[in-house]
């Protein structure tokens, strides 16, 4: 029980320091990406509208 | 005549570049997921206890936050690659075990594997086709990072069901947005070293898989 609360805590750490260490490529990234043009997001939506599908397409195949 | 024939020669030197980091990182990736693969078939023969799986995960994101940066323009960060791939694979041995002593684990195991690789190939025959730069996907793919990243660090105490099944989904579709954005960016040029091309790559499939385990045994599991 001690053990598996141990465990909780280095993976809560682990992924807090993941996080810090995350945060200021992320920030230079959200400063500098370049703005989307007329269509870019439904170049990257129907590619997504089809992968959710699939995934859904695979719950059921295991549910069977 | 002679300054087009120079612009000629340079975009197709750019060309053959790309397609030689292209090459390159595919040719790196697929040795990386076979020995991955093979140091998680060591695991599950090994079995060796849960925090494994903690411990391995910490010492190969530790490979790739301190030591490649300083490696990855040498021969040197081919082994370190190798060694992050073999820590990632070893840490899966357990998680695969778990699976495998339900019910139907093992059609679990080869479903996700199997739709791993298709969610891959698809995807990056979509962003090779198209040639499309998807730059403008970095902030937002961040910021869904982040977000996952702070439910996930909740959820480990908060021990929500519900949470654990949309952590899992959002991370299949941001993994698969950063498929198109870190092969768009290969193709466009944005990053010229195959080995750090080959390690975002690896991470992407590796969470898509894992996140994919976890949706299909939520909801294939009898109870």
């Amino acid at each position: 029980m001690e053990s598996n609360m141990w465990m909780k805590i280095i993976s809560a750490l682990f992924l807090g320091a993941m996080l810090v260490f995350l945060l200021p490529r992320a920030k230079h990234m959200i400063q500098n990406s370049p703005k989307a043009g007329e269509g870019d997001w439904k170049a990257v939506l129907i590619p997504l509208v089809l992968l959710v599908l699939f995934v859904l397409f695979l719950i059921t195949m295991v549910r069977t | 005549m002679s300054n087009q024939n120079i612009s000629y020669t340079s975009s197709q030197a750019s060309v053959l570049s790309t397609n030689k980091v292209l090459r390159n990182t595919y040719a790196l990736l697929s040795m990386t997921l076979l020995f991955s693969a093979l140091t998680a078939g060591v695991s599950m023969v090994v079995n060796p206890p849960h925090f494994i799986s903690l411990v391995t995960s910490i010492a190969a994101i530790g490979l790739i936050w301190f030591v490649l940066p300083k490696t990855a323009n040498s021969s040197k960060g081919l082994y370190v690659v190798f060694a992050f791939a073999g820590l990632m694979g070893f840490g899966l041995g357990p998680i695969l075990n778990t699976y495998l002593n339900t019910a139907n684990g093992g059609q679990i195991i080869m479903t996700a594997l199997g739709g791993t690789g298709i969610i891959f190939l698809a995807l990056s025959a979509y962003a090779l086709t198209t040639r499309k730069d998807f730059s403008f996907m970095g902030g937002m793919l961040m910021v869904g990072l982040i977000v996952v990243l702070i439910a996930a660090i909740a959820n480990i105490f908060l021990a929500m069901p519900a949470l654990s099944l949309t952590i899992s989904a959002v991370v299949i579709l941001l993994m698969s947005g950063f498929i198109l954005f870190d092969t768009g960016r290969i193709i466009n040029g944005g990053e010229t070293n195959y080995i750090m091309a080959t390690v975002s790559l690896y991470l992407n499939i590796y969470n898509i898989f894992v996140s994919l385990l976890q949706l299909l045994g939520i909801f294939g599991s009898d109870d």
